[in-house]
């Protein structure tokens, strides 16, 4: 196999393809992965949840950031009140922690109310109501954590350590150990995301949903009650934004900083319209995008062999920090070149953004 | 007595939306001043806005003396705050424009974050390059090409939107994103200079804005506010406003009467970039340099500002000096009152969020809606779901 590095130009692409698959087979890059895609995958369900249903949601970002900061001042307060309580086996978790997953996600629905009021009863700008709740969320965690200097923390979530058997399996002990050595919530994903699925594509309550995003008249017109599924469907996708926030302050970090979220709602954004409006597919974008980072790291620490990583290095000599950006960058001109319809189009649910208004209820 | 009517019916809904907002602002500060205070302080709002204005104005009522607070009025403006206070609202009035002659068009500029970072680092260097020239050109020539930096980075979106029908919200927050990453990589990699602590640009010499008053009242302050005028001029009394006051209001209209919907989407997002750029020009120009993590807020304020002041050139420069105001008076708040800044940010989130909630507030306070709301804003998000143009 080794020739095939030495052949002209070839060579170069089968040293990529050589380091790409040595990494994903052989290193954490895979785990690392779902891991940070996490956070994206679910902020790109609760955008699935909405805009299947017709309602535009910029404010993802802004959910994921009042979720994470009340998670973590719930689980700070009930660490303080109880701070003898044992971790039990479940992922290391903690009453504190627990009931900080319980108030992030609830933090998440309240936000999802208020976006929900103004987008369906209200019916205001959808993009304004999403800005008015990226600014909002950002001054009041940024104020109340200001305020209160919260010192203590409640830690983090265990990864489950799958057992030494199961990942030694050919194979299937790879993917165990991508989806398995996990904390709570990453693991969590993976089931919402094919449940998502289903539900959306296979259920009464799924085709429902969809029609009111594409044609909510004629939805009406067969009796469903669009106003309540909107609401219903915006509420609940608040619950995934809730976790994505939880997932930030009591599963990867152990506090909270202003403006944590950094633009991970936005990517989440980039998901939905990445993966076309499917959980699958954003769950795809989510894991695409943050390959693409987790890459960048695994590269840093481990360079390639041979001309590549000669090549690499010297790029990244000479210009360190473009280099490290440009991981990170593409989630970015991915959905700009997506969206351009440049490798095949992506289209939103037709009624995106338009408020409903019951015929002779003006 | 007709303009009269027509100016109370655009700004009643936005006077209430600022009352409303700095009402519940109020009811937030006395629920945390416990965090703060020890205890439930009741008279911290008025102690904080007190401070507010004095920050932005230099007018005071009261003297705060540790626990005591004794009434001491004095009505004297001072020129620093009044200057810190035009400093402030600068930028805003530009990146309000940036956002506001896009409503006007029916476009949701969210770029003017990207835009104002772009500006900001052509006119950095730009600034440096001429350096050495006499300032009067030095200083045009950086100016410009701050201008030139965000209207090219508002081209890009426009041209997507116009020939594949890529949405310009969703497009300018990637750009956004983007502007930050690459500008960061740039500085650090190709730009920077030895000698400072922090990675920055090289200074612009010459091409800094020269101070015309005050400490800091910069020639920026003139330039912002003259783009006031202008812009009121080129959207109500020229051919290409009216062409982009028509696709705005109704797209379809526009195209019947012989106006090309893509050639006023890309002129109109260039147009919208460059006001931002120019912002990010002043900003960076009266730094002296362009620091490789420039954070900077006014991109997203902008909105704030067009929806406040209506996307009416003159409420938007109105909108820009209340929230510069605020931005001006908040450090001597925090200092007076021990309140973190980030309350401002709040407020204005507010502010939007009950400007945004029009129909409610209406409604409680049986305000006629008369026809005066910007139609325009009607066809942002609704084209949301809308294939190519």
């Amino acid at each position: 196999m080794e020739f095939l590095y030495d052949l002209p130009l070839l060579g170069f692409v089968f040293q990529i393809v050589g380091y790409l698959i040595n990494a994903i087979l052989n290193t954490n890059l895979a785990p690392q992965t779902l891991a940070l895609a996490t956070p994206i995958a679910l902020g790109a369900l609760c955008g699935v949840m909405n805009e299947r249903s017709g309602v535009v949601n910029i404010g993802i970002e802004g959910m994921m950031l009042t979720a994470a900061f009340v998670g973590f001042m719930a689980a700070v307060v009930v660490s303080d009140a109880m701070p003898d309580a044992e971790p039990n086996a479940f992922f290391g978790g903690t009453p504190a922690l627990v009931v900080g997953v319980l108030a992030a996600i609830g933090a998440g629905m309240l936000v999802s109310v208020l976006h929900a009021w103004l987008s369906i009863s209200v019916r205001a700008d959808q993009i304004i109501s999403g800005t008015v709740i990226n600014i909002i969320a950002l001054g009041l965690t940024g104020y109340l954590n200001r305020l209160i200097r919260p010192s203590g923390s409640a830690g983090t979530f265990d990864s489950f350590r799958p057992p030494e058997a199961l990942v030694d399996l050919p194979i299937v002990g790879w993917l165990f150990n991508m989806f398995l050595s996990q904390g709570p919530i990453t693991m969590s994903v993976i089931v919402f995301v094919i449940v998502l699925q289903v539900l959306l594509f296979r259920s009464r309550w799924g085709l429902r949903t969809r029609a009111v995003g594409e044609h909510p008249r004629a939805a009406d017109t067969v009796g469903v009650n669009v106003i309540a599924l909107r609401y219903r469907n915006v509420i609940l996708g608040g619950i995934f934004a809730g976790l994505a926030g939880a997932w930030l302050t009591l599963e990867f970090n152990a506090s909270f900083q202003n403006g944590m979220t950094a633009n991970r709602g936005f990517i989440a954004l980039a998901a939905v319209i990445f993966g076309r409006w499917t959980p699958i597919g954003a769950f795809g974008g989510a894991l695409l995008f943050m390959f693409s980072e987790a890459l960048g790291v695994a590269i840093r620490s481990d360079p390639p062999p041979g001309d590549l990583g000669v090549w690499l290095s010297g790029i990244q000599a000479s210009y360190p920090s473009l280099y490290n950006n440009s991981f990170s960058a593409l989630p970015y001109i991915l959905t700009i070149i997506v969206l351009a319809g440049v490798v095949g189009r992506s289209v939103a649910p037709a009624a995106v953004g338009q408020p409903y208004v019951k015929e002779g209820a003006h | 007595m007709k303009i009269a009517r027509k100016i109370y019916a655009l700004s009643i809904v936005p006077i209430i939306a600022i009352v409303l907002a700095l009402l519940v602002g109020a009811i937030l500060i006395i629920l945390s001043s416990p965090a703060s205070q020890g205890q439930l302080d009741l008279l911290l709002p008025i102690k904080a806005y007190e401070a507010l204005l004095e920050g932005a104005t230099g007018i005071s009522f009261i003297d705060l003396d540790r626990d005591a607070v004794t009434l001491a009025i004095s009505l004297v403006p001072s020129t620093q705050a009044l200057t810190n206070t035009l400093v402030a609202a600068a930028p805003l009035v530009l990146t309000g424009l940036a956002v506001g002659v896009g409503f006007k068009a029916g476009l949701f500029n969210i770029g003017g974050t990207g835009q104002v970072l772009v500006g900001g680092f052509f006119a950095a260097l730009v600034g440096a390059t001429v350096a050495q020239q006499p300032a009067p050109i030095a200083v045009t020539v950086a100016i410009l090409a701050g201008a030139l930096g965000g209207a090219l980075y508002g081209f890009i979106p426009g041209a997507l939107k116009a020939f594949t029908g890529a949405h310009e919200v969703v497009v300018t927050i990637m750009l956004n994103s983007l502007a930050g990453i690459a500008i960061v990589g740039l500085v650090n990699d190709i730009f920077k200079i030895t000698g400072p602590t922090f990675a920055r640009t090289a200074d612009v010499g010459n091409a800094a804005l020269p101070v015309l008053f005050g400490r800091d009242g910069n020639l920026g302050i003139f330039i912002a506010f003259a783009m006031v005028p202008i812009a009121y001029f080129l959207i109500y009394r020229t051919t290409l406003g009216f062409e982009i006051r028509t696709v705005g209001a109704n797209p379809s209209a526009a195209r019947y009467a012989g106006m090309s919907p893509r050639r006023l989407i890309i002129l109109t997002l260039s147009l919208c970039g460059l006001f931002a750029g120019l912002a990010g020009a002043i900003e960076i120009l009266s730094l002296g340099y362009y620091p490789a993590v420039f954070g900077t807020t006014i991109g997203f304020a902008g909105i704030t500002v067009a929806l406040l002041g209506r996307s009416h050139p003159v409420g938007i420069a109105l909108a820009a000096l209340l929230l510069g105001g605020m931005r001006a008076g908040a450090p001597l708040m925090q200092i007076e009152a021990d309140i973190p800044i980030e309350i401002i940010d709040v407020i204005q989130g507010l502010i939007l969020l009950f400007l945004a909630a029009e129909v409610v507030i209406r409604r409680a306070f049986r305000i006629r809606a008369e026809t005066v709301a910007p139609d325009e804003l009607q066809t942002v998000s609704r084209s949301y779901g809308e294939g190519s143009a």
